[in-house]
């Protein structure tokens, strides 16, 4: 049958079972938009691209599915980069398609023309251009295939206008792709599974690191299995929270600059680390040179080149962690650590000491309280999509993950801005959950106009904006290595109830913990929509920072500690 | 250590491009790359050297695995394999040196090709060390312009790249 290029994006798209696609139409965009109508596919407009990425992003991890993205070309495409490279960083499979000014004129700078497929060649998994009709079913058929099969990512598709318009025979391309240089399946390695086994079974003090790789593979329950029958504590990166239940007796939170003081020191005092489907980033490791210096280490991820990247492996396993966890189950017998458990035990009331929910007085309201308060009145039920900066490190620390429902974050890149657009594409992906965007107030004024998106697609999103008036993890580390210089972090933010209701939104605001608690369940109660909560939580000081932290060169068991004895208000150093 | 490798790649538009702009991103320095035409359509051969002291040769490998288009990587260091390099030199003679320059050139199985007034272009090819050497006893006369292509590699014997052949 006949189809434009236009048609033929939407027949390939519903062919590839895409319900949603997150965009904004635009002079080289818009012949594709033309034809939509046809396809019953669910268009949802945003307000500026960057927006559409983040969306597609937060609908791909709450889905599972590829997050599809359209922009035009120029600076439509370029508005997406960032959140390509978020996508790239944290292994999520989106599909951006954008149009281009016609082939012909190509390299003439032309109106809008952008070179988006060299600006995105280092941020996506793969990208094409376009430059004949015939090719493009086939080429979105790939894009598909690339960006869900072995670690996913982004793939681009850059359209030129002459593309859309083309006229030729379509007929929907074979399943099989060919792309002789993409190889995305695994074998295991029996043997280095052999040796995984010995290695863990011999383990005195082993700790199991769970990474993105698990919730990905879908091998939360395998990871239970070979948790318990091992006792082996479980510990997680950022992207790797909710592979295990937060209130597990094994699980041991997040490790790295800001992770729970016993996931720390247990990383350091271990003599053994089942690495799953995680990538030893940076802010997970602190000083590499003095990382668990006690422990071998077997790690598992699809990718061949994060093994020994960072960190040298003693067992290396290039498979899905799924496959291995089977695998590991099936050799390994039963074992406990009865030392190292009370080890842990140990680490976990020293922990409670310095917990800030023990310590502050019942008036002035902090961030963990906010965070803890939501935690308690959605019984951990709900999906939380936390921002960038302390707001996420604390969501981090006091959304307890129910080891079933995503949390939404981006680890890997940190673009400020984040929550509120991928908290829409997780709503629309989750239309019966309850979705929490927990974000601060430099972040939300990232990407405030979506308020606009979340109205418009009546999306019943719950946001809760933590203003302390400043950016607040670039004035922790001012207070903490700056001399306390606060250059440019103190924030004017306008009131965000009063914005949230301009756009027709339930706008809150509140100042004290017994505030905070009515608010949120106002928020909650069943006929409400889309409500706004502004918190304006304490600043500075004990209460204001994020602890543990981890400073920067510092190796993990060294991180500084919120002092035992303190008042929740004041200037106090930290130290 | 110079660790020689060998990448059959897709030739399609920005193939080129992929590889060398993931070397910049990962902050691999590359000593040398070559890239042409092979025994098949569509294919195109690079011989990438890198010294191992400054880049991991391991990490250069399974991170060009990852491209799309790149359909197979080989690391020949350890293999007997030839390895060629092609210079082309423009060499300044004067009274009495010509003569002197050729015996050098031909000493080195080089080729003069190309003969002007008060220059000679010379071509050799061979491992690269030999063409260092050549390029050293030359320096004094006066090199003019130089032109290497950089190291290309191939197996010896029977054996292919055993990517290569799983790439067909």
């Amino acid at each position: 049958m006949k189809r434009s290029g236009a048609q033929i994006v939407w027949e390939m798209l519903r062919h590839e079972g895409v319900e949603v696609v997150f965009g904004m139409p635009g002079g080289s965009i818009m012949t594709t938009y033309h034809p939509l109508q046809d396809y019953g596919i669910r268009h949802v407009l945003i307000r500026h691209e960057l927006a559409a990425a983040h969306a597609a992003d937060g609908y791909a991890r709450v889905s599972g599915r590829v997050g599809v993205a359209m922009a035009t070309s120029g600076p439509g495409a370029t508005n997406l980069t960032t959140g390509i490279a978020t996508a790239m960083m944290d292994s999520i499979p989106l599909v951006c398609i954008t149009g281009q000014v016609a082939s012909s004129t190509i390299g003439s700078d032309a109106f809008q023309e952008s070179d988006i497929t060299g600006i995105t060649l280092p941020i996506t998994k793969h990208n094409y251009l376009v430059t004949d009709v015939d090719e493009l079913a086939e080429t979105i058929h790939e894009a598909f295939y690339i960006a869900q099969t072995g670690r996913p990512g982004p793939v681009l598709i850059d359209l030129p206008k002459d593309v859309q318009c083309a006229v030729t025979d379509f007929a929907v391309p074979e399943d099989r792709v060919d792309l002789p240089g993409y190889h995305p399946d695994c074998m295991i390695d029996d043997a280095a599974l052999d040796r995984a086994a010995e290695r863990i079974e011999s383990a005195k003090r082993p700790v199991i690191l769970a990474g993105h790789g698990v919730v990905r593979a879908g091998a939360r329950e395998e990871l239970r299995l070979l948790a318990e029958r091992m006792e082996m504590p479980v510990a997680t990166t950022l992207l790797g929270k909710g592979s295990l239940s937060e209130t597990h007796p094994l699980s041991l939170g997040m490790v790295g600059m800001h992770g729970a003081a016993p996931a720390n020191h247990a990383v350091q005092e271990a003599d053994l680390l089942l690495a799953l489907g995680m990538r030893f980033d940076d802010r997970f490791t602190g000083c590499l040179e003095r990382f668990a210096p006690h422990a071998a280490v077997v790690h598992v991820d699809l990718d061949v080149s994060e093994i020994g990247k960072n960190v040298p492996v003693d067992v290396a396993i290039v498979a899905d962690v799924r496959d291995v966890l089977k695998g590991l189950l099936a050799r390994a017998s039963k074992a406990s650590h009865v030392a190292w458990i009370e080890r842990i035990e140990v680490l976990r009331a020293d922990a409670k000491e310095h917990e800030v929910l023990e310590h502050t007085d019942s008036e002035s309201l902090t961030a963990p309280h906010v965070i803890d308060e939501i935690w308690r009145q959605t019984g951990g039920k709900a999906i939380v999509v936390a921002d960038v900066g302390q707001n996420q490190m604390w969501s981090s620390q006091y959304y307890r993950s129910d080891g079933v429902r995503p949390f939404v974050t981006s680890g890997g890149l940190g673009p400020m801005g984040f929550a509120l657009p991928a908290a829409i594409g997780a709503q629309i992906a989750a239309p019966d959950a309850e979705v929490w965007v927990i974000a601060g107030d430099g972040g939300f004024q990232m990407n405030i106009q979506e308020l606009a998106t979340v109205v418009q697609e009546d999306l019943p999103l719950k946001m809760a904006v933590l203003n302390n008036g400043f950016l607040g993890m670039v004035r922790q580390w001012q207070e903490f290595f700056f001399d306390h210089r606060y250059e440019s972090t103190r924030l004017l933010s306008p009131d965000f109830a009063r914005v949230a209701r301009a756009y027709d939104i339930a706008g809150e605001r509140a100042g004290t913990q017994k505030e905070s608690e009515d608010a949120i369940r106002a928020a909650r109660s069943p006929k409400a929509g889309p409500a706004l909560i502004e918190f304006a939580v304490t600043s500075e000081g004990d209460a204001g920072n994020v602890y543990p932290m981890v400073p920067p060169g510092a190796a993990l068991h060294e991180m500084m500690r919120r002092p035992i004895a303190v008042g929740s208000k004041g200037q106090g150093a930290g130290r | 250590m110079m660790r020689t490798l060998v990448s059959l790649v897709e030739d399609k538009p920005g193939t080129l491009n992929r590889v060398v702009s993931l070397f910049r991103r990962r902050a691999f320095n590359i000593e040398s790359l070559t890239v042409g035409h092979t025994e098949r359509p569509g294919v195109s051969r690079m011989t990438i050297v890198v010294d191992s002291a400054r880049t991991d040769s391991r990490k250069v490998e399974q991170n060009l695995q990852k491209l799309v288009n790149v359909l197979s990587v080989e690391d020949v260091t350890d293999h007997a394999a030839v390895l060629r390099d092609l210079a082309v030199i423009k060499v300044r003679t004067a009274e009495g040196t010509r003569s002197e320059i050729m015996q050098v050139v031909s000493t080195f199985r080089g080729r003069i090709i190309d003969v002007g007034l008060e220059t000679l272009v010379v071509e050799a090819t061979g491992p690269d060390e030999e063409i260092d050497r050549l390029v050293e006893i030359l320096r004094p006369f006066g090199i003019l312009e130089m032109v290497r292509t950089g190291r290309v590699a191939m197996v010896r014997g029977d054996v292919m790249e055993a990517n290569n052949k799983k790439a067909r």
